[in-house]
């Protein structure tokens, strides 16, 4: 064998602690090595250009490349040895720059380690075997978890990209966080006149499928061939007879239902249609406050529904889907803010979340877009916004911007003076964070025009002055001196945090997620919409906090990719997977219990029960092969003797 | 149990009731407190202000004579001496830190020294609120009281470990056992001015003028503290904080074991109620009409039963 080693300086990245030029020359030595170099970028144009003419020249047939991380450029290095006609499975990398160089400042040391891990590259290459993927058929059909603004952007995009859509929502209604809002920024329109229009091209769309009021139970399968499990939990109304007339949300005697969508600012009815422009616009039972359910005494709204539609006998429902792709859109929630003892921990009526403002705001609100205060009904003056409460605070674990609090702030306080002229607006702030189109532009609008007084400063507590207002006490760290403001309502920026059960689903579709829930992308900047698990993409704020022009973005992005991965009339699998050696097989089935993917089957050899792997869902992981008693399974590109030969390579001595 | 009892210098001058109401509240309850003998000040603000370790000294001298006397837990009714006490035994695990303190101190500090907590700690780690409540004699019915804990009590959070630092809620407990009614008290940890009622005397006006105002319009007829430099602030000081205010105030400030002393039957004049610039007298007749138609109403249910 001919191998080629080629050690890269990355700039200064590598050739800055390890001495290159040396791990080439020692490289020289190494058994069947016949050519070693160290080019300043190898990723680069002529360092490709390098190795495709050193493998000509020498009539290399195997190449090693020691730069960085092979999720970073193993698929370059792979396409550059297979353009100069080698496989591109005759080759290898060792990470010489987040194993090595990164990591350790004694340039001896570390050139040291870089000569031995690129011996254990050349020594696995010497036993690297010829490769070919398998190609195999895409169910061309996309599934996208979450109804917000993200996941409807998606679905819409892929399903005018012709792609037909499953899309799931756990609420009754999709709209997700999008739909409780009252105005956005920075133009000030109307969340549902923007939004709505939309929703509605998701009900009508022939391609899209819509489960409202529905989890996502399971899934297993890869990429091109997932099989979903779909939860439809029963709304007690049977969907297919519900007009939506709403006369069951009147007659019902249960009026004290906490009412989630206007974040408990009000109370509804047991059995509720969320909001005006809901889709679908149809009935669901709270059971635990339906008095039917529970007490088994009622039926009131079976009893007025015009076309018999409400059930109290159904029962969930579980459907399932194959779809070639997944779009994760699953949003976010507000943090539990009540740790804030300060802020009265959830105890004053008039502290409330942003989000519980937006409600009052909305028109379709439990007040019917009159701003009052929550203890008394009473119109406030004085209004005080407080940024940043489970934001940038390390004290309660939250140290992340939550990014778009700063421009609904302002966007709050244009529109208090919009509402109550006489109102005065009061935002105590850290930083003003207004880095999008027009967003500077607009915070300097709400000063500027609408007289918000912007504090810079954070407050230290709240209390209610005895006489029905409450007292902000803070800090004015731009004048260097301690605030007290009197206020009649509270509106608090909580932070966000990722949604619930966020964790879970990311499980489910075996993805990775960060330590506060939020899904893991394959690279921070240059995969942002991409995951570690093939045909899984993101959207929206359940990869991190996003506002609205974002997750739309990141929603056609997402849909970009799905269409891209349908556009192949065939994937190609992963050929680095494992091989069941049926003469050593004894049919134990313990691999079979082992495979997290479903990819190991029972079959008929010669009237002999073995094990035999299903060539395109396996993914390589090995542990057929470490749990398998006989040894009888070998994982294509890491077989025991590649292995081995590594850790020889290590231990010579 | 026996507990080696750290009083602190304000026990002897301004406090004397709050010192005097301890001993006869613990004694009431059954815990045996011992005085460390020929205990010293713990520095106070002062010390660990311009000097951690001579601040560290001169608490580990006291930690260090308790240890001596065979004293597993050091009791003090001063939150600001208990901050001192534990965070100079938490520096005092530094082997640099211990070596440059015990310099200072005649004989080297006793390697383990004991612990130390609040007397409120204390009371609540012997009673839960059942058994507390049937050691009460004369109910403290008909009282609603304000909780002040001042900043110190609680905080820093990890050294005081007094629950939430912005709402703590033990004293609550312990005085709603002994029949009390409690307000909810917003400002039961925002500072009092604390000591800079001798170098700037508005600011400790104004803060405790907030204080003593709130109390006054949420309606209670006294504020509790547990504090010395906060009871001297809001009681001694009231008529300044008043002035400040632009208002009158006629609220008692008594120490939380001044309270439970009177549930527990003491009588005014061994919890040193006399001590008090604010007379506690309207308490006294208050609790004293409460317990009265109390009384009336049990006859009557009596004779009613009969």
């Amino acid at each position: 064998m001919r191998i080629g080693v080629f050690i890269c300086h990355c700039g200064s990245n590598i050739a800055g602690t390890v001495d290159v030029a040396q791990v080439a020359e020692r490289a020289r030595h190494y058994p069947d090595v016949v050519y070693a170099d160290d080019p300043m970028y190898t990723c680069a144009e002529p360092g490709q250009a390098a190795i495709e003419a050193a493998i000509r020249e020498y009539r290399l047939d195997g190449v090693v490349v020691a730069s960085c991380t092979p999720r970073m450029h193993e698929p370059t290095f792979r396409r550059t040895v297979a353009r100069a006609g080698l496989n591109p499975y005759m080759f290898e990398m060792a990470n010489i720059r987040e194993h090595v160089s990164w990591i350790g400042k004694d340039r001896e040391a570390n050139t040291n380690k870089a000569a031995e891990l690129v011996l254990m590259a050349v020594e696995k290459l010497r036993r690297n075997r010829p490769l070919a993927p398998k190609s195999f058929d895409v169910t061309r059909k996309a599934l996208i978890i979450g109804g917000g603004v993200a996941g409807i952007q998606a679905a819409l995009d892929c399903a005018d990209g012709g792609v037909p859509v499953i899309l799931v929502e756990r609420e009754a209604t999709i709209g997700g966080k999008m739909a409780k809002l009252d105005k956005t920024f920075p133009t000030v329109d109307c969340s549902a006149c923007i939004l709505g229009p939309k929703m509605v091209d998701v009900a009508q769309h022939p391609l899209i499928t819509l489960y409202a009021y529905s989890e996502v139970e399971d899934i297993s399968g890869y990429v091109g061939n997932f099989q979903v499990k779909i939860r439809r939990k029963t709304p007690y109304v049977d969907w297919s007879k519900c007009t939506g007339c709403g006369a069951c949300t009147e007659k019902c005697p249960s009026k004290k239902t906490p009412d989630a969508f206007n974040e408990f600012t009000g109370d509804t009815t047991a059995i509720t249609i969320a909001f005006p422009q809901a889709i679908p616009k149809k009935a669901v039972i709270n059971a635990p406050y339906c008095r039917k359910l529970t007490s088994g005494k009622c039926g009131i709204c079976a009893k007025v529904c015009p076309t018999g539609a409400v059930n109290y006998e159904l029962k969930d429902e579980i459907v399932t889907e194959t779809v070639g792709s997944i779009v994760a859109a699953t949003g976010y929630d507000l943090m539990d803010w009540s740790v804030y003892e300060e802020y009265g921990g959830g105890r004053y009526p008039d502290v409330i979340t942003a989000l519980q403002y937006e409600r009052l705001l909305n028109a379709s609100g439990p007040t019917g877009g009159h701003i009052v205060r929550p203890s008394d009904g009473r119109e406030p003056k004085d209004v005080v916004f407080i940024q940043c409460v489970g934001s940038r605070d390390r004290s309660v674990g939250r140290p992340y911007c939550s990014g778009f609090c700063c421009m609904y702030t302002a966007k709050q306080a244009v529109l208090t003076k919009d509402h109550l002229p006489d109102s005065q607006s009061y935002v105590f702030y850290m930083d003003i964070r207004a880095a999008g189109k027009l967003y500077d532009e607009f915070t300097r609008r709400a000063m500027e025009e609408y007289g918000t007084h912007y504090i810079r400063g954070r407050v230290s507590a709240i209390y209610p002055d005895g006489e029905g207002r409450y007292v902000v006490m803070g800090a004015d760290t731009l004048m260097g001196e301690p605030i007290e403001i009197k206020a009649d309502l509270i509106v608090l920026a909580v932070g966000i945090e990722s949604s619930e059960g966020a964790s879970k689903l990311a499980e489910k579709l075996r993805i990775s997620y960060d330590s506060y829930g939020f899904f893991m992308e394959s690279h921070v900047k240059l995969k942002p919409v991409e995951t570690n698990t093939a045909g899984v993409f993101l959207a929206g704020a359940c990869q991190g906090p996003k506002d609205i022009p974002a997750s739309v973005a990141q929603g056609s992005a997402a849909a970009a990719k799905v269409l891209d991965l349908f556009a192949r009339p065939k994937l190609q699998s992963d050929p680095q997977i494992a091989h069941v050696d049926i003469r050593r097989c004894v049919d134990c089935g313990k691999c079979i219990r082992c495979c997290p993917f479903g990819s190991i089957e029972e079959v008929s050899v010669r009237g002999e029960n073995k094990a035999q792997v299903i060539e395109t869902v396996c993914q390589g992981c090995g542990l057929c092969v470490a749990t398998c008693p006989q040894g009888a399974i070998q994982l294509s590109h890491s077989t025991d003797n590649q292995i081995l030969a590594e850790v020889n390579a290590l231990c010579r001595f | 149990m026996k507990y080696a009892y750290y009083p602190g210098c304000s026990q002897e001058g301004s406090a004397l009731d709050y010192g005097k109401s301890t001993g006869a509240l613990c004694a009431a309850l059954g815990i045996e407190l011992a005085e460390i003998p020929g205990w010293s000040c713990c520095g106070s603000t002062p010390a660990h202000a311009v000097d951690t370790e001579l601040s560290a000294a001169l608490c580990a001298r006291n930690l260090d004579l308790a240890a001596r006397d065979g004293a597993e837990q050091v009791v003090t009714p001063c939150p600001s001496c208990l901050s001192n006490l534990r965070l100079a035994a938490d520096r005092m695990k530094e082997p640099v830190f211990r070596a440059r303190v015990n310099e200072l101190l005649d004989a080297p500090a006793a390697e383990r020294l004991p612990e130390s907590t609040s007397v409120m700690q204390l009371i609540a780690r012997v009673y839960d609120a059942d058994s507390l409540a049937a050691r009460v004699t004369r109910p403290l019915t008909g009282l609603r009281i304000a909780a002040y804990y001042g900043c110190l009590m609680s905080r820093p959070a990890d050294v005081m470990q007094f629950g939430d630092p912005e709402n703590p809620t033990l004293m609550e407990s312990l005085l709603s056992a002994c029949g009390a009614e409690m307000v909810e008290f917003p400002l039961k940890t925002v500072c009092c001015g604390a000591s800079f009622g001798i170098p700037e005397r508005p600011l400790t006006a104004r803060n405790s003028g907030r204080i003593l105002d709130l109390a006054t319009k949420l309606g209670a007829d006294v504020i509790a503290v547990a504090c010395p430099l906060c009871q001297m602030n809001l009681d001694l000081r009231q008529k300044q904080a008043a002035r400040a205010e632009d208002a009158f105030f006629h609220m008692p400030v008594l120490y939380f074991t001044q309270l439970m002393g009177l549930a527990m039957g003491i009588a005014p004049e061994h919890l040193g109620l006399d001590q008090l610039c604010v007379s506690a007298g309207s308490l006294l007749r208050k609790m004293e009409a409460a317990r009265a138609a109390a009384g009336a109403k049990g006859t009557e249910a009596k004779g009613g039963k009969a």
